[in-house]
This record gives structure tokens, C-alpha cells and sequence, in this order.
């Protein structure tokens, strides 16, 4: 369970964004997970819940983007989603020559801001 | 009470300070000339008895050193400690894997100028380590034949993060019955191309394997510094 580390540094990213834009008062903030993140979505939305209690960011709500594992494949060219996490292979000509081209995010995108 | 708000777009990786960290220390160690290898796996797989093994094996050659992570107990630094070089233990206390910072403070007052070999021995943890870059040069994924050749479908994540995987306690496979195909098909299902290596560190079966890879390692490592001839 390192999903507690992580909501705490998306808060922390927060708190330090807010006071950077003159103490702006966020209202959601956007991250991006990766299906090869490592970080469970349930498990960081409780996690978060948790971290943002009686802060200043109380009422900053998470929103989770989630993202599939995307692969480029060096046999048919495509670029496509990996057929599954435990089958990461080009879905249209099933090879396993490829490349991870996402999937393994774990970013803010951005801020909802008060204005 | 405006209720109005406006999208702005960021873009920050939230281990952004891990990352940070992880790349000083890849760059330190490039500079002091030492290769980097961390070890992943859940506990029991049989990590430090891998790498007391490995410890033995290359240190009539090369300056070899470790640090070893878990959340409790210095055991395992006492029992690598029998293979005669320097390791130190670092206690997470209740955090479940380790991090760059942990490694950059528990490195302080060694000198990696003096060493050819650092391994990092992770928290017994197939899930959270995936997370966080150490900085090191080659990450491999330890399993045993003893868990289920569909571990790495359970854990697709520290599969697809590491470098190497290798299976462990091999002198058990035929009690337990280990099916060396299927175990090697999820393998390369999560990690398609990844290469394998089955040893025994008990009966020192398949790790020459390890060691000749190291041994590689160490020689592009060092290739890589040499200036280049005009």
C-alpha cells in the first residue's frame, strides 16, 4: 500500500500550486494513471480521502483519469492498446515485438481553479 | 461564492521528488564508476539467500557492497554481513518499499568511488516497489518455483518495470512440481522478449548464469566511460 505516499505528494503538489497562484482556492485536481502505474485507482481515491481531511484541501475532490497501456508495434507498425496487462502484445497483428508507448503514467494534468 | 473555475493544465509527475533524486543518483554512481543492481520479489522468494550467494562469488574480484531494505530487523544485513563486505540495513519502519531518497541517505558516509558493485535488496514487496526508480542500472524481478508459475500474471507491473527476472530455488522445481514453460510464457506475456535466468543459489545451479551477466554489465558499464579515440 503506497497509495497513502502518493495522495500525500498530490496534495503537497496542490498546496504548493495554490500558493504559487496567490493562495487559489482549487476546487478538483486531474491526475493521470497509468494502467502500468503501479497505483490501484480505489486504493488512492481512499487514500486521498483520507490525507485530504482537515487540511486546507478538504474540498479539493480527486479526479482520476485512467489510462490504458498503449504499445507500437515493430511488426505491423500499428499503434494500439496492449491486448491486456497480462498480455502486453499488439492487438492487431498479435505480435510481441513492441514498444510500451504509455501506460505507465502517474502525473497531475491539471488544476481545477476557483476564479 | 463565484462557483466559477477555470481548467489549468499542470502536468507534473506526482513522484516528481523520487524521480529527482533517482537521477542524481544515477549520475553519481555513472561518475564513481559503480554498477547498480536492485533486487525485487515478495518475501520468502529467497532474495538474500540470492545475494549473499552473488556477494561470494564476486568479491575476490570486485569491491561489492549492499544495502538491504525492510520494514523491520537488521537479519538480513546480519546474515549477508557473513559473505565479508560492507552492507547496511535500512528500516522503512511501516513504509512498504523503498525510495531514492532512502538510498541516498543510507549511502552518506560510503565512499562508491571504492566500490565496482552496489545491489539493492528491496522490501519483499511485488507491488509498491514498481513505483519508484532508484536510481539503479539493471532492476530484476526474483520469483520462486515455490509460488505459482502465474505469478507474474498476479503482478504484471513489477514484471514490466524490471530489467531481468529470474526464477529462484530451482533445486525445488521437480518437487513442486514447476512447469518451466508456462511459468516463462506468463513471463514473457507481461513482459514480452524479457530475458530469464532459473538458478538454484542452494546448490550454486544457474548462477555462473548471473554472474557472466554482471560480469557484461560491468564491461559495457566501463566501456561507456572510456573516451572516445579521434
Amino acid at each position: 500500500m503506497h497509495e497513502m505516499s502518493i495522495a500525500l505528494c498530490v496534495l503537497d503538489f496542490v498546496e504548493e500550486e495554490a500558493a504559487r497562484r496567490s493562495n487559489a482556492v482549487v476546487k478538483a485536481v486531474h491526475i493521470k494513471l497509468g494502467a502500468l502505474s503501479g497505483v490501484v485507482k480505489q486504493a488512492l481515491a481512499s487514500a486521498y480521502d483520507l490525507a485530504r481531511e482537515g487540511t486546507n484541501l478538504a474540498n479539493c475532490e480527486l479526479v482520476i483519469d485512467e489510462l490504458p497501456i498503449v504499445v507500437r508495434c515493430n511488426v505491423c507498425g500499428a499503434e494500439c492498446p496492449a491486448e491486456s496487462i497480462q498480455n502486453i502484445r499488439c492487438s492487431v497483428c498479435q505480435s510481441a515485438e513492441i514498444d510500451v508507448v504509455s501506460g505507465r503514467e502517474l502525473e497531475v494534468a491539471a488544476l481545477e481553479i476557483e476564479s | 461564492m463565484s462557483g466559477q473555475t477555470r481548467l489549468v493544465e499542470v502536468r507534473t509527475k506526482i513522484l516528481k521528488q523520487n524521480d529527482v533524486v533517482a537521477r542524481a543518483l544515477r549520475q553519481e554512481f555513472q561518475q564513481a564508476g559503480v554498477t547498480v543492481i536492485s533486487l525485487v520479489s515478495s518475501p520468502g522468494t529467497g532474495k538474500t539467500a540470492f545475494l549473499e550467494v552473488t556477494l561470494r562469488s564476486l568479491r575476490d574480484r570486485f569491491r561489492v557492497a549492499a544495502l538491504v531494505g525492510d520494514l523491520a530487523t537488521d537479519n538480513d544485513a546480519c546474515r549477508l554481513a557473513r559473505a565479508a563486505v560492507p552492507i547496511k540495513q535500512i528500516i522503512t519502519g511501516t513504509v512498504c518499499h523503498l525510495e531514492a531518497e532512502m538510498i541516498h541517505a543510507a549511502l552518506a558516509d560510503w565512499k562508491l568511488a571504492e566500490l565496482d558493485f552496489l545491489f539493492i535488496e528491496n522490501v519483499g514487496n511485488l507491488v509498491c516497489p514498481a513505483s519508484y526508480d532508484l536510481g539503479e542500472d539493471l532492476r530484476a524481478v526474483l520469483f520462486s518455483v515455490t509460488e505459482g508459475e502465474d505469478k507474474p500474471l498476479k503482478y504484471p507491473t513489477i514484471f514490466n518495470t524490471a530489467d531481468i527476472a529470474i526464477i529462484t530455488k530451482m533445486d525445488l522445481a521437480e518437487a513442486v512440481e514447476f512447469n518451466h514453460d508456462s511459468a516463462r510464457a506468463n513471463i514473457h506475456a507481461v513482459r514480452p522478449g524479457m530475458q530469464i535466468l532459473e538458478v538454484s543459489a542452494k546448490t550454486g545451479n544457474g548462477m555462473n548464469d548471473w554472474l557472466e551477466l554482471l560480469n557484461l554489465r560491468r564491461e559495457q558499464a566501463i566501456d561507456s566511460l572510456e573516451p572516445v579515440q579521434i
